[in-house]
């Protein structure tokens, strides 16, 4: 498993693409940090960056993950791994893994606007770090999310299409949610990646938002094994 | 070693295998031998656990494949049809990955990835990056991955397609040599390739074992029904009747439109006789002109006709 994560983090390294997505992120996160301090009634915090910068996943978790096993399946390498002495499990864990020390590298950049506002202003600590604690479970349910798509495909592109979609529909339906009353908003609202990201932004560490991110991105993940699982019956 | 009971596999509707049965004894070579889309690949993904089958049931050194899959493939070195290699890494990193993934301990793994380099003779391409390396060499780096964790068993699928005649013969050395602490199953679709390997060959035909023999039998089988192919000088109908008339011949047929006064003449020759000596004495006697005379060999489709249609026969 730990051979597996090191391996595709090495060779995330060893591409562009990990230093071009990165660099759009904090691009993108920078903008949306400019944005969040900038104006007459500024506070020193990160709540106004966090929620546009959960969006940026949408975009950056499939790019990351769109390769972990589209690419395996074309390349023939899937046969070697599947049949190597690993579970299923394992390897999906370990290509998750890694993905998420993408994740926690690219976060770590981020850190340097924290910075700025201890340099400029006296942020508080507690909504700073549940802010990344949800940033976090945010990102790697998004991560999970890719990885399932990745593993339904041999098509990079298509893999990538497919958790697109599937992200953006994630979090529409908070907006969905909105827009309806009764029941069915809530249901929605319940489902929706966001929603349940709110809470961390204010600085509550809500354990039933964190089991949501936990449970989310350990279905997904479950899913992902059972794919890579069903080939076998094919 | 390999115990293989009532595999059978369905893709949907279709059958790609039906009731296969063999048994490999430790330190055997054997040989599938088929022709393409006769189920060989789907056989040794089974005993890979690649693929589950339908029904039946697979043993590898006593570990079934299905129930006890990891310890099976514990013991499985395996080369698959397309060659498995991750292309943007170096031949070096790739066979340490690959250790690795198998659990081996760094002091092992290095000393056997010195090894294995050395028998597959890549020496010089360690640090290339695979991506960059010619299809043979590929081919290789993929034997050395099959070996690399000193496994029981050596499943290996085409192992010689794309390599020139001059690796063939080598490879083939190769896995000879490997067969004496291994016990290996290779398929092919080259009839040569399994008389110069295996001690012993299954032959599969649309997804069934239709025979199962050493090579020497199998070619002796087959020697029984060679044809002999003929260009005579000379009237067409005696010559037919005087070929008839030679012992163990079983049918000549005319080739061509007889436009010509020389004809082809395809003679059949009943099992176990050589009869071109014979024939041409025969010819020689009658005083017309021998102009050709040759053995046609089989076709490898004609090869699993024949078997087929005997091993119906033989019910
Ligand atoms: N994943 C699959 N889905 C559907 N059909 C398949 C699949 N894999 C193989 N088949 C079919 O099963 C049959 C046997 O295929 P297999 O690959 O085992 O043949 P083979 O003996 O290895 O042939 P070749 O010499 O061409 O490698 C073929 O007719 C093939 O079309
Ligand atoms: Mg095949």
């Amino acid at each position: 498993m730990w051979t597996i994560a090191w391996k595709e983090l090495k060779s995330y390294f060893g591409s562009p693409m990990a230093y071009i997505i990165g660099a759009v992120f904090l691009a993108l996160t920078g903008y949306f940090f400019v944005q969040s301090i900038s104006g007459s009634f500024a506070e020193a915090s990160i709540r106004g960056w966090l929620l546009p910068s959960t969006f940026v996943f949408v975009l950056w978790s499939p790019v990351i993950t769109m390769r972990l096993f589209a690419e395996e399946q074309k390349l023939g390498t899937l046969e070697l791994l599947l049949t190597a002495p690993l579970r299923d499990w394992e390897v999906v864990l370990g290509k998750f893994l890694a993905s998420l020390g993408m994740l926690i590298g690219t976060l770590s950049l981020t850190v340097f606007y924290v910075m700025l506002l201890f340099w400029f202003g006296q942020p508080d600590g507690g909504p700073l770090l549940t802010g990344y604690l949800g940033l976090l479970l945010y990102g790697a349910a998004t991560l999970a999310v890719g990885l399932l798509a990745s593993s339904l495909t041999g098509n990079q592109i298509v893999a990538s299409v497919v958790s697109f979609g599937a992200l953006l529909l994630l979090t529409l339906t908070d907006q969905a949610a909105q827009a309806t009353t009764g029941l069915s908003a809530q249901v929605l609202q319940e489902l929706s990646l966001t929603s349940h990201f709110t809470d961390f932004a204010r600085g509550i560490l809500d354990t039933n938002n964190l089991m949501y991110y936990v449970t989310f991105t350990a279905f997904i993940l479950f899913l992902t094994v059972r794919t890579l699982e069903s080939r076998r019956w094919r | 070693m390999i115990e293989a009971q009532g595999l059978t596999k369905f893709f949907g509707d279709f059958l790609a295998i039906n009731d296969v049965n063999f048994t490999v004894h430790r330190g055997e070579i054997v040989g599938f031998l088929g022709p393409n889309g006769s189920g060989k690949t789907t056989t040794m993904r089974i005993l890979t656990g690649y693929l589950s089958p339908t029904s039946g049931a697979a043993k590898i050194a006593g570990f079934d494949v299905q129930t006890q899959s990891l310890d099976a493939r514990k013991h499985i070195g395996y080369l698959p049809e397309t060659v498995p290699l991750y292309t943007e890494m170096t031949v070096e990193d790739y066979l340490a990955y690959m250790g690795r993934i198998r659990s081996m301990d760094s002091r092992r793994l290095k000393r056997r990835m010195d090894e294995v380099i050395d028998i597959v003779r890549i020496g010089d391409y360690r640090n290339t990056h695979i991506g960059k390396l010619s299809k043979g060499y590929r081919q290789r780096v993929g034997l050395a991955q099959a070996v690399l964790h000193e496994p029981e068993v050596l499943i290996l699928d085409e192992p010689t397609i794309g390599i020139d005649p001059i690796q063939v013969v080598e490879t083939r050395h190769l896995i000879r040599s490997l067969g004496q602490d291994h016990t290996v199953i290779l398929s092919t679709h080259i009839l040569p390739e399994v008389s110069a390997v295996c001690q012993r060959v299954l032959i599969i035909h649309e997804g069934e074992v239709v025979a199962e023999d050493t090579p020497t039998n199998l070619a002796e089988r087959l020697q029984g029904t060679e044809r002999i192919e003929l260009e005579v000088l000379g009237p067409a109908k005696e010559v037919v009747s005087a070929l008839r008339a030679v012992p163990g011949v079983a049918d000549v047929r005319r080739q061509g439109d007889g436009a010509t006064a020389n004809h082809v003449y395809l003679v059949e020759c009943r099992r176990g006789a050589d009869l071109r000596e014979q024939l041409a004495k025969t010819i020689v006697q009658h005083g017309w002109g021998l102009l050709k005379l040759g053995s046609v060999s089989m076709s490898l489709e004609e090869v699993f006709l024949q078997l087929t249609a005997r091993g119906e026969g033989d019910k």
